[in-house]
């Protein structure tokens, strides 16, 4: 689960981590009220993606009439895909100095990370690029966190000395903010030295880990409800895809055997639209649910479902298909790749209900782009 | 010979009782594997699939000898299901659950790897030592003993590999899926060494996929350096779009690091054989085995 930012520094202000005063606009008119308030605002696009900057969502206004023009055109804007709803208007900061600050997962060291750089204000990827050397790692143990001379330490290795005083608390904050919330990625970036010497969040970035969601049903993020209509859908059917943007729709079971069937697809020449993973042992109403969504999307021009079974029966399957195909009125070409636990049973329902399966995972792959190809044009699918 | 898993093994599974449980555990008993005992915390003293059920992994273990156990424990229940089992003194652990909270994660791999235990997946199929033993969730029948090891991050690819394979005549020694999470116990490096000092084992084909840089460091730090028997890789998600997450919460390419091609090149360098297709794997194996395993090797 991602936040917008005024929603991370909510939780920033909670944990005692300092953020500039401000307020949240639906309207031009909120706007300037905040600006009346604060005097010179940023009015910054609350979305939750990054780029909003160079996107154009982020602009200064020194008076109420400014921020109420900066509002009007931010709430009208589209970044990446986000409607942009509201803006949070803050006190502009006077920034001598721009850090980075951020926690997240180090999957190769399988720990925690703390991530500390005298460069901050840019993504931490390009200045693990540019500025290799200004950056500084810590990887607390699991159990205790952060141990006070470490965090001393990682200050020294990042050069940041004469800030030691303030980083110290600021950096145990951040460690005990993102543990409480099982965060994958808790940033502050940038961290800004402001003109009066003190240390303040300028911007913050939070995404929580989706597996630990029952530990915060309590917490609402960002409405990504804007996010891609298939992509909502399918949450709402509680199915794994990811849209793709080619015109073959792939359904199967296993994450690795999925992504093999896309590289299969691109192989015989195709392109999927989608990444659909039904997962273990699904049901044959997962099958029709997974069927729905692809039918539903006018972008395909053809299906292909691959399944080994495992714990996932073919006959289960095969069942859903079967059902799907007549409840839909399936029009579509439909190639089905079927092994694995009651293969026979499902190779032979399939069959009967004349979707005769491929004998391998490359031939599946092949047809479909054959038939999408053949059929798909809509101009020509009326002959 | 074979690695990790024998017909001496001793499993134990944690959540015998449950669902899923009690469907795997009739399967990995089906197979022929040594399943001594269950843990199901309330039921102790109880019996199921014909095994005792005990309270606690430390009783079933001082009371069957069970040195392996497989979990089938909720997700917000199996990072403290895996440390009772490192406490325990279960030797191997194989953690079979999907979506577990990834700082309970790195908690329990700490915890393991504190108490000096292996500790497969979690969100992995588990692994099969064809002939002798299976723990997880790999279909029975497709297995067959032969000379190939496989060691993969996915579960029914790693199913289409072991098919491919039995159907073209060539058997496995022990098929290892380590699992598609971020956070893993055992590395591809890890199991490749095992597989190294197995006499059985003359070929070894390595399942990856995008994400991470797992791939990687084994090609680095152990198929580059003597490894003396053929190794044939293949990775998925080739095709997939940077920044989006492919099922796996691992198999997400961010930044440069992650990316199929970087992965390529660096089994590639290490003399590894690439194949694009599942047919290619089984074909390139086949050559493999056919030759002695040290002149298969550059």
């Amino acid at each position: 689960m991602k936040f917008l930012e005024y929603q991370v520094k909510e939780r920033f202000r909670a944990a005692g981590i300092p953020v500039p005063d401000g307020r949240l606009a639906k309207n031009p008119d909120e706007a300037a009220l905040a600006a009346g308030a604060l005097g010179s605002v940023v009015v910054k696009a609350q979305v939750p993606a990054g780029g909003r900057g160079k996107a154009g969502g982020i602009k200064l206004a020194r008076t109420p009439l400014d921020a109420k023009r900066a509002a009007a055109e931010i709430l009208g804007m589209t970044i990446k895909g986000y409607p942009v709803r509201e803006v949070w208007c803050e006190t502009a900061q006077e920034i001598l100095r721009e850090l980075y600050l951020g926690l997240t997962l180090d999957r190769d060291a399988r720990k925690p990370v703390l991530i500390l750089s005298a460069q901050g204000g840019m993504d931490i990827e390009e200045v693990a690029q540019t500025h290799p050397a200004t950056i500084a790692k810590l990887h607390p143990d699991p159990w205790r966190g952060p141990l006070a001379f470490e965090v001393r330490d990682l200050i020294f290795r990042a050069g940041l000395g004469p800030l030691q005083a303030q980083l110290t608390p600021l950096i145990t904050k951040l460690y005990a903010l993102g543990r409480t919330f099982d965060a994958l990625t808790i940033e502050i970036n940038p961290l800004a030295l402001t003109r009066d010497g003190g240390l303040v969040a300028a911007d913050g970035k939070l995404e929580i880990d989706e597996n630990a969601m029952f530990r915060h049903k309590d917490l609402h993020g960002a409405d990504e409800s804007d996010e891609d209509p298939l992509e909502a859908e399918a949450k709402r059917r509680k199915l794994t895809y990811v849209r793709l943007d080619g015109s073959i729709g792939v359904i199967g079971n296993g994450a690795g055997l999925v992504m093999n069937t896309l590289d299969l697809v691109e192989r015989e020449g195709g392109h999927a639209a989608d990444f659909l993973d039904i997962g273990g042992g699904a049901k044959a109403e997962v099958v029709h649910s997974a069927l729905e969504l692809l039918a539903s999307d006018p972008r395909v021009k053809g299906i292909l479902i691959n399944i080994f079974g495992g714990i996932t029966r073919g006959d289960e399957v095969a069942h859903g298909i079967i059902e799907a195909s007549r409840d839909l009125n399936l029009k579509l070409p439909l190639v089905v790749r079927m092994t694995g636990t009651r293969e026979e049973e499902g190779r032979r329902l399939l069959k009967e209900a004349g979707i005769p399966p491929e004998a391998s995972a490359s031939a599946a792959a092949r047809k479909i782009v054959e038939l999408a190809a053949s059929g798909g044009d809509r101009p020509a699918a009326a002959s | 010979m074979s690695i990790l898993l024998s017909s001496q093994s001793r499993v134990l599974v944690q959540g015998l009782t449950g669902r899923e449980g009690t469907f795997h555990a009739e399967q990995m008993k089906a197979y022929g594997t040594n399943l001594v005992a269950g843990v199901s915390p309330g039921k102790g003293g109880t019996t199921h699939l014909g095994v005792p059920i005990f309270d606690m992994v430390a009783d079933a273990r001082r009371e069957t000898g069970a040195d392996v156990s497989g979990i089938f424990v909720p997700a917000p229940f199996a990072a403290d299901a895996i440390m009772e089992a490192a406490a325990g003194g279960i030797g191997l652990i194989v953690c079979i659950t999907e979506g577990i909270p990834l700082y309970d994660m790195v908690r329990a791999r700490a915890f393991v790897e504190a108490a000096g235990v292996r500790l497969i997946g979690p969100n992995c199929p588990g692994l099969v030592t064809a002939g002798q033993g299976k723990v997880g969730i790999i279909p029975n029948h497709i297995n067959h003993e032969g000379s190939v090891g496989i060691v993969s991050r996915s579960g029914t690819l790693t199913y289409e590999v072991i098919q491919g394979l039995s159907q073209a005549g060539l058997g496995q020694t022990t098929s290892v899926g380590i699992g598609g999470d971020p956070i893993l116990g055992l590395s591809f490096s890890e199991v490749l060494r095992l597989f190294k000092e197995d006499a059985a084992t003359r070929a070894v084909v390595m399942i990856g996929e995008i994400g991470g840089s797992d791939e990687e460091a084994a090609a680095e730090s152990v198929i580059g350096r003597d490894f003396g028997k053929p190794v044939i890789g293949f990775i998925s998600g080739r095709t997939a779009p940077p920044g989006k997450r492919m099922g796996h919460a691992g198999a997400i390419i961010s930044g440069n690091t992650g990316t199929a091609s970087s992965k390529v090149q660096a089994l590639k360098r290490a003399g590894a054989e690439i194949c694009d297709t599942i047919e290619e794997v089984v074909a390139a194996a086949a050559a493999a085995v056919d030759q002695p395993s040290s002149a298969a090797h550059r």
